[in-house]
């Protein structure tokens, strides 16, 4: 039973890792927006049996946030938005997309080489859960630097916190998670949608950040 | 109530207070007023030092050194903010609306950083500062332009990735003590980490102080992780350009420091110091030589800022009680000369109504008092006697010449050229013939003053409770 329920937290964790992938190599917004609700989708799974198997409930109420706020929610209203705006729907990036899987390949590696050898006092799960969580975080970063557009910047951050989500609920008994991940939520919803995509949209035509690059007090 | 309480009720009280009233007036007097309220209590809390230690908040003496100086400088921000603020109003650049945003979230940020001062959780450390990260974020992109946008975003991006390494390696800290203090709420509180740090597993204190360094680095500004902070400074109302730079990078930094002595704590992990004290050369003297390509006047001090939080770093990062003495007895006066400056900036830019340093002129004849004020908190700021800028460089120097003579020559080399880029850029600023509107400044000149005050007094003569304080804090680093 032990070894079961290693299993499945292990594939539901690798899974998240290459969901990540996936959104490396989406180039239309839409379906970008759909892979990440199936990534918050395979959080939700990877939580509630972590729930399971450590026999905390409170970890439910994370899963249940990252089902119906991120898994829906969230990318409802960023289609609405990019619906809205009018944003070009194709995503575009700033290196193009075979090196940018390279890169996260090495990223991937790079956090197995990191976190494995560390953790070996720890139990197994506690230590591959780190590794893959460090892969999303690290993916998520990659994906926030390699594109342009604010909206994908946006699901970059937000995968990325969904492999800090992961380390969290890894962690045994680690307290704050279901605050920190209702925080994360709060932050996403008010300062992300609510606040920057409107008022961007308000001066320019495409949520595109290399179009506000134009005014930078140090050019004369 | 006790102080400790006050210092997070107050601020948290104003903030919801302050969404609800309209109007300038009163708002700004509100400000004021709780930010005083707020100093009060923080200087109450000084007698109680080591009293208070329990599982969500803690009073030592390195947290007060920070609080103290945090509610000061809020303060002295508030009482300019209200000057400036009337003014941005009546030019029309801010909205009544914007006004009542702006004070609350100014007491949120305050509840923010008091919190993460005082509390003696990782965790809830970690949430404060991001709470206090993100008004500043809602504060920097507050007048809506293009440049202030990008700037918001672009800080919005940078933090986030801080924030992201920051948990990453909050939560690996936990990992690392869980086996030790087992699980739940214990393993998260500092004072209980400290005094079990011996028997955690080093290599991964090791990796977690690595997230953790990166993490808040960010938000220290530590080169090559300060692209945020120019853009924030710059593009932000004045008084916000002064609280990043006199108190959010400090309140990085302190986490940074109760993590140092997590570290300090288990003899097989890694030595803090030498990482800090290499991100912090480095910045110290990237940012002295970026000094010189500067055209915006609050970029160039926001430039400034990253090179004497390299400073800070550094001394830190050398440790032993002289440069850890040196080192908070720069952070106090970096906090307190760069605020004033930053406010006799905030006068400048308004009368002249620009920030580029070549359409401004001979400040110091068309606005005497604003200009010689601007000009003697660039000297203090620059590093020149009698101020204490300088007496605190020169302990760090010093102490680290009888250490590492090759590192102290490559810090006096930051220090020089950021002195000679900071004359080559402001000389036509305060001198020579005056240019651009030469109507008198309306804000108050009394926060510059009392700063540069301070300053110059604590260059004369550093008072013997404050050593016999800082001293007692120095050792506390170790």
């Amino acid at each position: 039973m032990v070894s079961l329920s290693y299993d499945i937290a292990h594939l539901l964790a690798g899974g998240l890792v290459l969901v990540s992938f996936m959104l490396l190599y989406q180039d239309r917004l839409y379906s970008l927006l759909n892979v990440f609700a199936l990534q918050a989708v395979v959080l939700a799974g990877a939580v509630a049996w972590q729930a399971h198997i450590q026999g905390a409930h409170h970890l439910y109420v994370t899963a249940a946030i990252a089902l119906a706020f991120k898994a829906v929610l969230v990318p409802w209203a960023l289609h609405r938005i990019v619906e809205r705006l009018g944003v070009h729907r194709e995503v575009e990036t700033v290196v193009r997309i075979g090196p940018t899987m390279l890169a996260g390949m090495g990223l991937v590696a790079l956090s197995v080489v990191l976190m494995l050898p560390l953790t070996a006092a720890e139990n197994p799960l506690a230590r591959e859960d780190l590794a893959f969580a460090l892969s999303v975080i690290l993916l998520g970063l990659l994906m926030m630097v390699t594109r342009r557009n604010a909206v994908s910047q946006v699901v970059g951050f937000m995968s990325l916190e969904n492999g800090l989500v992961l380390a969290a609920t890894g962690a045994r008994g680690m307290p704050l998670v279901v605050e920190i991940s209702v925080a994360f939520s709060v932050l996403i919803a008010l300062i992300v949608i609510g606040v920057f995509l409107f008022r961007i949209r308000e001066r320019f035509d495409t949520v595109d950040v290399a179009a506000l690059d134009e005014s930078r007090g140090e050019r004369p | 109530m006790t102080p400790v309480a006050a210092i997070l009720v107050i601020p948290a009280a104003a903030a919801v207070v302050l969404a609800f009233v309209p109007g300038y007036g009163p708002g700004a007097r509100i400000n004021l007023g709780a930010s005083l309220a707020t100093l009060v209590a923080a200087l109450a809390l000084i007698p109680l030092a080591g009293t208070v230690a329990g599982e969500t908040l803690v009073v030592d003496s390195l947290n007060i050194v920070f609080v103290v100086l945090n509610s000061f400088v809020g303060f002295t921000a508030a009482a300019f903010s209200a000057g400036y603020i009337g003014h941005e109003l009546r030019t029309g650049r801010l909205t009544p609306v914007n006004l009542r945003f702006y004070h609350a979230m100014y007491q949120l940020m305050m509840f923010g950083m008091n919190l993460a001062l005082v509390s003696n959780n990782i965790g809830l450390m970690w949430v404060a500062i991001e709470l206090a990260t993100l008004t500043t974020v809602a504060m920097v992109g507050i007048y809506r332009t293009s440049a202030a946008l990008e700037a918001a975003w672009k800080y919005f991006i940078l933090g986030s990735v801080g924030i992201a390494l920051a948990l990453f390696g909050t939560i690996l800290v936990y990992v690392a003590a869980q086996p030790v203090l087992g699980e739940g709420a214990a393993s998260m509180v500092w004072t209980r980490l400290v005094t079990g740090a011996a028997r955690f597993d080093p290599a991964m204190l090791n990796v977690a102080f690595v997230f953790l360094l990166l993490g808040y680095g960010t938000k220290v500004g530590l080169a090559p992780l300060h692209a945020w902070l120019p853009d924030a400074h710059a593009e932000g109302p004045t008084p916000i350009s002064a609280v990043l730079s006199g108190l959010l990078l400090n309140v990085a930094l302190y986490a940074v420091l109760r993590f140092k002595l997590l570290m300090a704590a288990n003899p097989a992990a890694v030595a803090p110091g030498p990482l800090m004290v290499a991100l912090g050369l480095l910045s110290a003297v990237f940012a002295g030589f970026m000094l010189y390509r500067r055209r915006d006047i609050k970029r160039l001090f926001a430039y400034s800022s990253i090179e004497h939080m390299g400073i800070i770093v550094f001394a830190f990062g050398m440790g032993g009680p002289i440069a850890n003495f040196a080192g908070l007895l720069h952070m106090t006066m970096h906090s307190l000369t760069k605020s004033a400056i930053f406010y006799a900036v905030g006068c400048v830019a308004q009368v002249k109504g620009t920030q580029r340093i070549e359409d401004i002129g001979g400040l110091t004849q068309s606005h005497p008092a604003l200009g010689f004020g601007l000009a003697a908190a660039v000297m203090a700021i620059a590093g020149m006697p009698p101020f204490g800028v300088f007496m605190s460089e020169f302990l760090v120097v010093t102490s680290t010449f009888a250490r590492e003579p090759v590192l102290a020559l490559v810090l006096v080399l930051g220090l020089l050229v950021a002195l000679g880029a900071l004359l080559l850029r402001l000389t036509g600023l305060l001198f020579g013939p005056p240019a651009g509107p030469v109507a008198s400044a309306e804000g108050s000149l009394l926060p510059l003053y009392s700063h540069l005050a301070l300053v110059f007094a604590a260059g004369l003569h550093l008072p013997g409770p404050v050593v016999a304080w800082f001293r007692a804090v120095a050792d506390l680093l170790g």
